[in-house]
């Protein structure tokens, strides 16, 4: 099993969970971040003083699959996410040593 | 039988016109003083907004209090001082927990409508002293200026609008409905309660700069705002305390200044700021609402817009200036907005009567801007220097970074909200 935490840009969420789950993926985690890699934050005002917001906001998708599904997941984040702009974000993969299902107690992939 | 009396004479009919009248001059009072009343929200909200989350309860209580405890001593004590019989003309003697109540209820109207313009005083000090005060320093302070140091003053312009008289409105000394009596008390309070604490930690460098600390949410503080326009359509048409198409005027006066102060500050904003920065545009909505509270029954509607639009560019220039140049931390802009806009718009009132322009007007006016600044000033500093030294009046470092709400009031204002706390 495979774990991929992808961040990006807040506004493809709902076209990349779209597609994910018309590919068959049941779950999904999401969060609000912020963050930066090579595009930086940018300046703003407030009364008199100029501060500097560093980071950036972003979302990021966890999702657990089985290996076999891996490739079609990351396929499927890259090309409803991607704008060739600086800031598209990341993604990265780790290896799950064990999923449960609390419900039923499964395990392994008939967990995820 | 139908209750049919005699029939109306001459003399009853003017009785009973004089009786509507009466009535309708309570009335108007009353409803002003509640517009007033609702000020309060306003004041809370701006406030909020303008400074951070985890300090939210702290602000709240704070402005509920001052409130709550003013109105307590005002009762007891501050009426008295301000409107009761004065052989002196700086200060009254009589009417000391409505001790002097002959039956006539106008006592109770008036009273009613004077306890909310004390209220708005002691409220506006609690912007500067935001996110560092310990809060029991804070309601000592809100009896203090309730019971004497607004009421004091307020004698000396306002005193014979009831039982008592003022050297300073004796001089001629206009002040409608508070520029100065009001707002000035407040602003001067601020200042010496700012310079008192001390400012926020991380909100002046090493070298002085100043960095910014944004508030949580600057829809509240626009809502605050909008609460406070509202509201000062009690504030000053109401100080006719009576029902006559006075108020008209007034109104007009009101928001037209209230109009030109939002452009006034977002136009220097935008020249001095490169942007049209919110929270200083709001400002200048209420820089322009002081700024005409003096003046409000004696200008022109066109004075009306200059003064606000000027109001507008001074508040602008003054947050910057006691921000950059005197290093004070006043994190909603009171000072400006009240003490500084509060002595401008008493300025004004002499400047641009509709009379005509007449120097001596106008010294009065100074003498009144003067006499508030010494009195209040120095009264505030010394109360708030001898609260640092007995009780303290900041709290702990350690208690300030992690916010108020849990140091002083053991809660959270927003629990359900993950808050990156700054």
């Amino acid at each position: 099993m495979k774990k991929v935490d992808a961040i990006i840009r807040p506004h493809k969420l709902d076209e990349v969970h779209t597609a994910l789950q018309e590919a068959g993926f049941s779950g999904i985690t999401v969060s609000e971040i912020r963050g930066y890699g090579r595009q930086k934050g940018h300046k703003e005002i407030y009364r008199g003083s100029e501060y500097s917001l560093q980071f950036v906001p972003k979302v990021k998708i966890e999702l657990v699959c089985t290996d076999s599904m891996l490739d079609i997941a990351i396929d499927i984040i890259v090309k409803q996410s991607k704008t060739g702009e600086i800031g598209d974000g990341k993604i990265f993969v780790s290896t799950i040593e064990e999923a449960i299902r609390i419900r039923t107690e499964e395990s392994g992939d008939a967990a995820v | 039988m139908a209750a049919q009396d005699a029939a109306p004479t001459v003399e009853s009919n003017a009785e009973a016109i004089k009786t509507v009248q009466t009535n309708s001059d309570y009335v108007w009072t009353l409803v002003a003083a509640f517009l007033v009343f609702f000020m309060q929200a306003g004041f809370a909200m701006v406030e909020t907004g303008l400074t951070r989350a985890k300090n939210a309860i702290n602000i709240m209580m704070k402005n509920l209090m001052d409130f709550a405890l003013g109105s307590l001593a005002y009762w007891a004590i501050g009426f008295g001082l301000m409107f009761g019989v004065s052989a002196t003309g700086w200060f009254g003697t009589s009417g000391f927990f409505f001790s002097d109540f002959n039956g006539d209820n106008w006592t109770y109207a008036f009273w009613m409508f004077q306890v909310v313009f004390a209220a708005t005083a002691a409220t506006i000090v609690s912007g500067a002293m935001a996110e560092r005060t310990k809060f029991i320093g804070y309601l000592i302070y809100s009896v203090v200026i309730s019971a004497i140091i607004y009421p004091i003053f307020g004698s000396w312009a306002w005193g014979s609008l009831l039982n008592g008289g003022g050297w300073l409105e004796d001089l001629g000394f206009i002040d409608f409905a508070g520029s100065t009596v009001v707002h000035s008390i407040g602003g001067w309070a601020a200042l010496a309660g700012a310079i008192v604490l001390g400012p926020r930690i991380g909100k002046f460098n090493k070298d002085g700069k100043p960095n910014a600390i944004p508030g949580h949410s600057l829809v509240l503080a626009a809502l605050g705002t909008f609460i406070l326009w509202f509201g000062w359509f009690g504030f000053n048409p109401g100080s006719t305390t009576a029902a006559n198409t006075d108020i008209a005027l007034i109104a007009v006066t009101t928001n037209l200044s209230a109009a030109a102060g939002a452009v006034g500050a977002m136009l220097t904003a935008w020249i001095v700021l490169k942007t049209p920065e919110g929270s200083m545009t709001f400002n200048g909505v209420l820089a322009g609402l002081v700024g005409i509270t003096a003046g409000c029954a004696n200008v022109s509607p066109l004075s009306a817009v200059i003064i606000g639009f000027l109001a507008g560019i001074l508040v602008v220039l003054s947050v910057l200036f006691i921000e950059r140049v005197l290093k004070i931390d006043d994190p909603v802009g009171a000072i400006s907005v009240h003490g500084v806009c509060g002595a401008f718009g008493t300025l004004a009132a002499g400047v641009f009567d509709i009379g005509g322009f007449n120097l001596d007007k106008v010294l009065v006016q100074l003498i009144g801007i003067a006499a508030a600044f010494l009195w209040v000033f120095s009264l505030a500093f010394i109360m708030f220097k001898i609260i640092d030294k007995t009780i303290g009046l900041r709290v702990t470092p350690e208690e300030e970074l992690e916010g108020l709400d849990i140091g002083e009031h053991g809660g959270e204002a927003y629990p359900d909200f993950e808050k990156v706390s700054k």
